[in-house]
């Protein structure tokens, strides 16, 4: 119990008759990278939500960084941190001034923001940019400082939706390499992504169907139950089964 | 709190940084008190007249004088047939002309009766009739100057006066309505846009995300533009006053505060179109064609709200622009109190609760 960040049991949402999600049980562990897999319409996001304090389940049990879903959803927030597939910095403000608004709205003092962030533009190597727009940074960049600003505020828990989508793949290493040293310092990760590559990188990884939890466990454990070469066939003979398609 | 202030330096950063913001918050009030206070002004200056006199005596060249003497009018004399002036009206040279017959001073002399022929360019009645309207008044000073004592028994002299705007001034009824189409604008437009945007790029979900209340991320949004719209209408009032000359009549302070309740009323508006759309175009759209065109014509200033139809008179009601309208026009230019515009006032206040009301619930089950 006290070395788990996120424990989940028989969440369920229903929408209607729609069952989103359907009495989906895991738990993870802290400092874990956990992947989130699973075909569009699958229901991760609906998971993701509800983990993140934006939407209540219908029946079922969850706690985030040791807080209730239903009822300590402000508590869960000031200790999780997130980063989606969009783009999630500000365009027309500066490295910065990013770093100073998240930061800032996280409730860091001021003076720990100057600190780290003197640090954290060092570690990124963005000295030379820290007064240049976002917007005129390269990809590759502006997702890193995005998830640099995603643990700024040293939340417990880092959710991170797709955060790869569209970068290339030097940069996406470069990217879990991050994810590692996050993971390093005691920050759970909790990712989800579509590229079966990624999830080889992950300690466990789970994969939803159709609502469902199908399949939890280590990538080399899943690869072997299901006698697969890459997590690329064990994903798919998962998923092909589903029924649903998309959202 | 602090957080607040964080999040409103950063909404002030996004303004400053966007031409087009800038433009549309101060390019827009420039653009439209030029245009409404010199291009659309219902006066008329300098208008062509040709003066035929064909009686050249010493009371027409006196009424001639007279009407060369106004600012109104721009003069030209010229004996001519009436084909000649008929050919000047249709080229489009003269507005009006006034014909003198040859028989005038003596007629005047001898029977105490004359006639004068005003001929004007019917295509453009408004005009037209102001035209008339002037000439006929200054045949009346005249009159009155030449033969005070009357010896008719009894006569009726209506004395006119353009109360609150004695000297005609035409920007006097634009400028509120200006205002309240300008502040209608700005604040329902820059709001929506600037929350949509959020949306749009993915920010929102941070946001929410966030510990950051979205109640407070609303006001947070509210909070710059109610700043610059402020700023916005200290600048409308100084075009007013220099560039245009229009007397504020009454309290600084309380136009103020109208000002600043009428900007609130646009707020939720504003608040209102960012939660039912999630693209900037579609805010864009329904704040500018949605709100400028009813605003423009529902207000009042540009066509009087008497002579519509009485379902569009009722439908009237329910434009805020309508209220601030009667509100600025009695405050600012007749100099009316409070006492006055109570009604106008609680009407705003009621709508600006209910718009706020329905866009915060809409707001919170949005994010169910």
């Amino acid at each position: 119990m006290e070395n788990k960040a996120i424990i989940c049991k028989d969440l369920t949402k229903k929408f209607g008759d729609f069952y989103a999600v359907n009495k989906v049980s895991f738990d993870v562990a802290k400092g874990e990278i956990f992947g989130f897999l699973g075909a569009n319409g699958a229901g991760k996001t609906t998971v993701m939500r509800i983990l993140c304090g934006l939407s209540y389940p219908s029946s079922g049990e969850a706690t985030v960084a040791g807080f209730n879903v239903y009822n300590q959803q402000e508590s869960i927030k000031k200790n999780i941190g997130y980063m989606s597939q969009k783009f999630s910095l500000y365009e027309n403000l500066t490295v910065l001034e990013n770093i100073e608004f998240f930061g800032g709205i996280y409730g860091v003092s001021r003076k720990e923001i100057k600190e780290r962030a003197n640090k954290l533009v060092e570690y990124l190597g963005l000295q030379n940019e820290t007064k240049k727009l976002v917007g005129g940074l390269p990809l590759g960049w502006k997702q890193k400082l995005a998830f640099s600003v995603a643990i700024f505020h040293r939340p417990e828990i880092v959710f991170l939706d797709e955060p790869t989508g569209g970068v290339d793949p030097v940069t996406r290493r470069q990217f879990w390499d991050m994810i590692y040293e996050a993971a390093a310092s005691g920050i759970t990760i909790f990712v989800t992504t579509h590229y079966m590559d990624e999830a080889e990188y992950c300690n466990r990884i789970s994969i939803m169907v159709d609502g469902r939890l199908e399949a939890l466990d280590a990538p080399g454990n899943l690869k072997n139950r299901f006698s697969a070469n890459s997590m690329d066939e064990v994903f798919y003979r998962l998923a092909r089964k589903a029924v649903r398609s998309d959202d | 709190m602090k957080q607040l202030f964080v999040f409103i330096r950063k909404e002030f950063y996004h303004v400053f940084r966007d031409p087009r913001t800038l433009l549309i918050m101060f390019g827009l009030p420039l653009a439209q008190i030029i245009l409404f206070g010199f291009a659309l002004t219902s006066e008329v200056k300098n208008a062509e007249i040709v003066i035929s006199d064909n009686s050249k005596d010493i009371q027409t060249v006196q009424i001639t004088n007279k009407m060369k003497a106004s600012t109104y009018f721009t003069v030209h004399e010229a004996s001519m047939d009436i084909k000649e002036v008929e050919k000047m009206f249709q080229q489009g040279k003269i507005k009006c002309a006034v014909i003198f017959p040859a028989d005038f001073s003596s007629d005047l002399v001898r029977s105490g009766k004359a006639q004068v022929q005003f001929i004007a360019d019917g295509s453009d009645p408004n005009t037209a009739k102001t035209i008339i309207n002037y000439l006929s008044s200054i045949i009346t000073d005249y009159q009155q100057s030449v033969y005070p004592a009357s010896s008719l028994p009894y006569r009726i002299i209506p004395e006119t006066r353009m109360l609150y705007n004695e000297e005609g001034n035409g920007s006097l009824n634009y400028i509120p309505g200006v205002m309240a189409l300008i502040l209608m604008i700005v604040c329902t437009t820059l709001t929506s846009v600037s929350i949509v945007k959020e949306k749009e790029l993915g920010t929102m979900e941070v946001l929410l995300v966030s510990p950051f209340n979205p109640v407070r991320v609303l006001i947070s949004k509210a909070v710059p533009y109610l700043i610059l719209s402020l700023l916005n209408f200290v600048f409308i009032l100084l075009l007013s006053v220099f560039l245009l000359h229009v007397e504020i009549k009454g309290s600084l302070l309380l136009l103020f505060m109208e000002t600043a309740l009428f900007i609130l009323t646009s707020l939720s508006i504003g608040l209102l179109i960012s939660n039912t759309t999630s693209s900037q175009q579609t805010a864009l759209l329904i704040s500018n064609m949605g709100l400028m065109l009813p605003t423009l014509v529902f207000t009042g200033f540009l066509i009087p709200l008497e002579n519509m139809p009485w379902i569009l008179q009722v439908f009237a009601n329910v434009i805020p622009a309508k209220w601030y309208f009667i509100i600025i026009k009695s405050v600012m230019l007749k100099g009316l109190g409070f006492q006055y515009v109570w009604k106008e006032t609680a009407i705003l206040v009621g709508m600006t609760l209910v718009l706020l009301m329905i866009s915060l619930k809409n707001f919170k089950t949005r994010l169910e």
